[in-house]
């Protein structure tokens, strides 16, 4: 069981975002898409979730393909978090969350039980059942990014692909969020992450995946994909290290001076 | 609290009174009219199969007017809805992808050819002809898998060449009196149809409005945006080709019977917007009742008032629909500070 990319490329208007890309997601783990701007994480997340179709290579979900499958078995497993996304202003918190469930329902069906009871423990996960009646447009940002969490969530599907979950929130719920999604996994989802926080990423991911340039250039446990040398030749920056309660850490420390060489 | 009881979202009382309003309506046009009609009388002679003078009146104008007001009125408040929704954009209405202004053409092009004054029905014809041909030119022009921009300007380009092609036609028309008959019936009317232009209308509209009806869940998913809808299980070239096909279908034979009427597929998905939760799914049949509502009420309004030759119903639709959108300026700017 798993979903298996291999050999993904894709190109934009002729430019390569991806070059042969392999990647595997396993239900239980928590998967972290990390790389610079530009090296084409949002793409294979995208892949990923059979939002866009690769010119080369296939995704195949525990083994079968989107085709075999179908869109709508598909949206049953795996829920899809983007980038940003303001989300309808005028929509109701509730009813937001709610369209998760559409994946499940027939059309024109009124909302079952099991729908009412996702969306409830899918706005208490997110910590925002507290403005549950409220339109989505009066929230703050972060309050925002935490609802439309809340709305991948109830889905209650086994794979949950999230684009920079953590964008625009406070630290506090940065780490709820990332709980939240390690208490997921834990449960058996398979979840996958775009994120730009190196420590948070060494943190609470089980692997990483690092791109750059469309390219894979490490996929592995944090503290072997996120060493000295790729730190400084990807990300052009030198991270402090240490061990807290057994657990290592990293801290992005400073830019290195000469561009991306390793000094 | 449920997702689908939230305060100010009970669908079935809605569409309940709704649909109940549209019927009353329906009554009172049929009751209104130049000449007084024993209504009453009317009925029971017309059901009793007696060619009665009252029983004709009521079959051959009141009926098929008051009729083709609540079809045209729930075309164009439905695929005004769908329109909005698809495109995710308040200022959507369904002579935006350029259907209504072919239509409107394949109408002007019989008129020209004097082929209306051989055939009663041949200006609907030639209406819902130009309707077609707009939706095939459409089609071919978006592929599949285009973009809500392509589909945008592919709309702008029909709009502009149907508009530019009636212009020709008034420009080249034989006579003053022709292009004055041509301009009247751009105008939109109810007046002087018949049952045949009912049931002309009624079997491409009804097919519409289940196209239409059945975008309801993807519309839903989409306001969300293009991506999380496709991740919802909405495959969303399937949807703009069933909603496009459905607004040709019900405002291409709109248009063909009654000329275009304006204002109406604008106006009435904003006023009902906040009655169905902002559910651009919830909001289709609403806003068809509601459509049906206000063009009723403006043909009713068209005869009450003494104004001879009467009003056209398109200018009235547009003089009540008005200030509706001042208010609902006034409303947004005022939300957005």
């Amino acid at each position: 069981m798993a979903i298996t990319a291999s050999g993904i490329t894709v190109s934009l208007g002729g430019k390569p975002i991806l070059r042969d890309v392999d990647a595997q997601i396993r239900p239980g783990e928590v998967l972290g898409l990390i790389g610079p701007n530009g090296a084409g994480k949002t793409t294979l997340l995208r892949v990923l979730a059979a939002l866009l179709a690769p010119e080369r290579g296939g995704v195949d979900y525990d083994g079968a393909s989107v085709r075999q499958l179908g869109r709508s078995a598909l949206a049953r497993r795996i829920a899809f978090l983007t980038q940003g996304g303001e989300g309808p202003a005028a929509l109701s918190v509730e009813t937001l969350v709610g369209l998760g469930r559409l994946p499940h329902r027939r059309p024109f069906a009124e909302a079952d039980d099991a729908d009412r009871q996702a969306v409830a423990q899918a706005l208490a996960l997110c910590d925002v059942a507290g403005f549950a009646g409220r339109a989505v447009g009066t929230l703050s940002g972060g309050e925002r990014r935490r609802v439309l969490l809340a709305r991948a969530l109830a889905v209650e599907a086994p794979y949950l692909l999230a684009d920079e979950p953590l964008a625009g929130l406070d630290p506090q719920h940065q780490l709820d969020t990332l709980q939240l999604l390690r208490r997921i996994s834990g449960d058996g989802t398979g979840v996958v992450v775009v994120l730009h926080d190196l420590a948070l990423a060494a943190r609470f991911c089980d692997r990483l995946l690092l791109l750059d340039h469309g390219r894979k250039i490490a996929d592995g446990l944090p503290v072997e994909v996120l060493d000295d040398v790729r730190l400084a030749q990807i990300f052009g920056i030198h991270a402090l290290r240490g061990v807290h309660a057994g657990e290592p850490f990293l801290l992005p420390w400073r830019t290195l001076d000469n561009g991306k060489t390793a000094s | 609290m449920t997702p689908d009881a939230l305060p100010g979202f009970r669908p079935a009382p809605l569409l309940g009174s709704l649909a109940f309003a549209t019927l009353a309506m329906t009554a009172i046009s049929m009751a209104v009219g130049y000449a007084p009609l024993p209504l009453g009388q009317a009925v029971t002679d017309l059901l009793a199969g007696q060619k009665s003078l009252p029983a004709l009146v009521l079959y051959e104008l009141r009926l098929p007017r008051a009729l083709l007001g609540a079809l045209v009125g729930f075309s164009l408040g439905m695929a005004g809805a769908a329109m909005q929704g698809l495109l995710r954009n308040p200022l959507a209405e369904p002579g935006v992808i350029g259907i209504s202004s072919a239509a409107a053409f394949g109408a002007v092009l019989v008129f020209y050819s004097g082929l209306s004054a051989s055939l009663a029905l041949a200006l609907p014809l030639g209406g819902i002809a130009g309707a077609l041909v707009a939706t095939v030119i459409l089609f071919i022009l978006l592929g599949r898998g285009a973009s809500t921009t392509t589909l945008i300007l592919a709309g702008v380009a029909l709009n502009s060449f149907a508009g530019a092609a009636t212009a020709l036609a008034l420009n080249l028309a034989p006579n003053p009196y022709a292009a004055l008959e041509i301009v009247f019936w751009l105008m939109g009317s109810l007046a002087d149809r018949s049952m045949n232009h009912v049931a002309l209308a009624l079997p491409l509209m009804l097919t519409g409005w289940l196209l239409l009806a059945s975008t309801a869940p993807a519309l839903d998913a989409l306001s969300l945006g293009e991506d999380t809808a496709t991740s919802l299980g909405f495959d969303l070239g399937w949807l703009r080709a069933r909603l496009i096909g459905g607004a040709a279908l019900a405002v291409g034979s709109a248009v063909a019977v009654t000329g275009a009427i304006g204002f109406v597929g604008l106006v009435v998905p904003h006023l009902l917007r906040p009655l169905v939760g902002h559910r651009p799914g919830r909001l289709l049949i609403a806003s068809g009742f509601g459509g049906a509502i206000l063009v009723l009420a403006a043909d009713i309004g068209v005869r009450l008032m003494p104004i001879r030759p009467e009003l056209k119903l398109g200018v009235v639709t547009a003089l009540i629909g008005a200030p509706f959108l001042f208010a609902l300026v006034q409303r947004l700017r005022r939300e957005a500070l």
